[in-house]
């Protein structure tokens, strides 16, 4: 533990649209130790994914990296070559996308598939290495053996998402990326699934960085976390210490809008308003005009946006620590 | 909460699936295998259970969406005052129900047609159905648009389904399912799709309606904690079978079922201090004792809490 693996640094990047720049993420920092989980929470459209896309250096052709930079065990990622990149993906960092389960090319084998990538990262291995490899693989995700020479249409959602993660398991990754990986299941697959990664994490000592808008996942599954609102981290820390007390309004409105089975029954408060368009330059705090306690310069222009430190390792946007 | 508004007794639903095309051997699917509960007047109730659990085609059945196999289903018609079998009643009793029972869909993005208005999507079932003039469907539409939170109303009653947001277009949902004044409204995952923060807002807003138009919701999903918010009683559901149903807080303090049981354990909590303690048991075991008892009865255990009765033992997993 306590061991820096992934340092990102004032990462920002934006969309090059036909109606203007989008925004997606700015000004983006955290660091990610070896064997820690870090939550990356947030409303869809906030940024989430390509904050992911961004440390895999998969972001699309239209993207623009302004600034900040991408550390992997010392080594910057942005602006390497994609050969030297294709050495970094799946080796160092894999990712199990959202909707993973629709990845897969329907007229190859599963086995294949996971096959294919491990080749290319150990052309020295035998195929039946690799194989015995794979069956390995899938016991750990609770998949039978069999499941190998099977077409992804003969598995349900919930084994091709085994599959999956697998699959991103194949090459003996440091750190992966889980971006929604139960979204499209229902409670009690997504329960099997948290405990299979929950179970490898812990096995076989990953970094993982877990990206949901359900806090309650969030919750269970991460050590750390990063509260994400339009394109920027508002609140970051402990996932024990933002629970118990959340500084952003933006957090509390998150907090309170989720439904809970345990405790008493409290009515839950919604967050009125929605994210604001990222094409627009935003003035001020960028919570501002959804914020149900604004104070009277949060909406002026030279509030400065920036996180200040309010408890171990706990930060918070700056307008909002000073609005409670 | 007074009396019942629909009661449903061993509804069973069949699809027949055959292998091929030209195959003969045609298999029987039993999506929904004899269910059987109530609804009271003002209630929501919730069904919930896995996907393919037949919780959807529970909904599209009580609709007449799809034709029952077997069962009856018992409707208060708000005419007459009196329990009607909906197999027994003539055209125009099939119209009152119609008229009476709606149902709001899993996905806003879907089931609103994309060339017309909001004002024709709305107006459509007043149209059908035949009510009022035509001056007063433009008011009912304006008015129910202000009830569902659309302000002001003259903003959304040009636009076209793609120029509002998801939350929005549920809400359209909602206004085109409530302008009809029903007594009852099956919801199918009406939240599922939407952002966290909207959810609550129209959560919150089935809530304040039920209240004010005293309108009863079956509400089908599959997350416990939703149904917990929405629901007075919950039904949980397994393999097209209700397994238990109780009021919300019995159910979830009280679980007696083993899936029950399991399902609400695999609902992760927000809190991180909080440990949940999993409850594994088996499934291909339960699946089987459950298709085989087809005739059990369940039984009350007290408080209106029923459970459905088959030998559990077996499926445990020791953990």
């Amino acid at each position: 533990m306590s061991q820096k693996l992934l340092e990102v640094t004032n990462l920002s990047m934006h969309y090059d649209t036909l109606d203007g720049n989008v925004d997606a993420v700015k000004n983006v920092s955290f660091t990610v130790n070896s064997g820690e989980s870090f939550g990356l929470v947030g409303e869809s459209g906030c940024g989430k994914t390509s904050v992911a896309m961004t440390l895999l250096q998969l972001q699309p052709d239209n993207s623009v990296i302004t600034e900040g930079s991408i550390k992997l065990e010392g080594k910057e990622l942005i602006g390497l070559s994609e050969n030297d990149l294709r050495k970094v993906r799946w080796d160092s960092i894999s990712i199990v996308f959202q909707g993973a389960m629709n990845a897969w090319n329907p007229v190859i084998k599963i086995g294949e598939q996971i096959r294919e990538a491990m080749r290319e990262h150990y052309p020295q291995n035998s195929k039946q290495e690799n194989i015995n490899k794979i069956n390995e693989l899938f016991k750990m995700v609770g998949l039978d053996e069999s499941i190998s020479e099977r077409f992804p249409h003969e598995l349900s959602g919930g084994m091709k998402q085994r599959a999956v993660i697998a699959l991103a398991l194949s090459c003996d990754p440091k750190i992966i990326i889980a971006d929604e990986p139960t979204t499209a299941l229902d409670v009690v697959i997504q329960d099997q699934i948290l405990n299979e990664i929950k179970k490898v994490q812990n096995l076989l000592g990953l970094s993982l960085i877990y990206i949901s808008h359900d806090i309650a996942v969030i919750a269970e599954m991460t050590d750390k976390i990063a509260v994400m609102y339009a394109g920027s981290i508002v609140e970051i820390g402990p996932t024990q210490s933002v629970f118990e007390s959340p500084k952003h309004s933006y957090t509390r409105a998150l907090l309170d809008s989720t439904p809970s089975i345990r405790g008493e029954k409290k009515k839950l408060r919604s967050l009125d308003g929605e994210p604001p368009s990222l094409i627009n330059e935003i003035q001020g705090c960028s919570f501002s005009p959804r914020c149900p306690s604004p104070s009277s310069g949060c909406k002026n222009q030279s509030v400065e946006m920036g996180l200040i430190q309010i408890g171990e390792e706990h930060f918070v946007d700056k307008c909002c620590s000073e609005c409670v | 909460m007074g009396k019942n508004i629909l009661e449903v007794r061993n509804l069973v639903k069949h699809f027949e699936v055959s292998k091929s095309v030209f195959s003969r051997n045609k298999k029987i699917v039993k999506a929904v295998d004899g269910i059987s509960f109530d609804i009271k007047a003002g209630e929501t109730l919730g069904l919930v259970g896995q996907s393919g659990c037949g919780k959807t085609t529970t909904a599209r059945s009580l609709c007449l969406l799809d034709p029952k196999t077997s069962g009856t289903v018992n409707f208060n018609n708000p005419e007459t005052s009196k329990m009607e079998s909906i197999d027994e009643i003539d055209d125009d009793g099939i119209r009152v129900f119609r008229r009476n029972m709606q149902m709001i869909f899993q996905d806003p993005y879907e089931s609103l047609n994309p060339r017309w208005t909001i004002k024709d999507i709305i107006k459509e079932p007043l149209d059908i159905h035949n009510i009022g003039s035509l001056a007063e469907r433009e008011d009912a539409i304006v008015e129910i648009l202000r009830t569902v939170g659309l302000t002001p109303p003259e903003n959304y009653l040009k636009r076209y389904p793609h120029e509002i947001s998801g939350g929005q277009r549920q809400r359209v949902s909602i206004a085109r399912t409530l302008v009809m004044k029903p007594k009852f409204v099956i919801c199918d995952e009406p939240t599922s799709m939407l952002d966290v923060s909207i959810r609550i807002s129209i959560m919150d807003l089935m809530l304040n309606l039920a209240k004010e138009l005293d309108v009863s919701y079956l509400y089908i999903t599959h997350d416990l904690a939703v149904a917990r918010y929405m629901c007075n009683r919950i039904a949980v559901m397994f393999n097209g079978k209700i397994v238990e149903i109780a009021e919300t807080e019995e159910l979830l303090q009280n679980p007696i079922h083993p899936y029950t049981k399991r399902l609400i354990s695999s609902i992760p909590i927000p809190d991180p201090s909080y440990k949940r303690e999993r409850y594994e048991i088996n499934f291909d075991e339960l699946d089987k004792i459950i298709s085989n008892n087809t005739d059990e009865q369940m039984v009350d255990v007290g408080n209106e809490h029923l459970v459905a009765t088959h030998d559990t033992k077996g499926f445990f997993i020791e953990t």
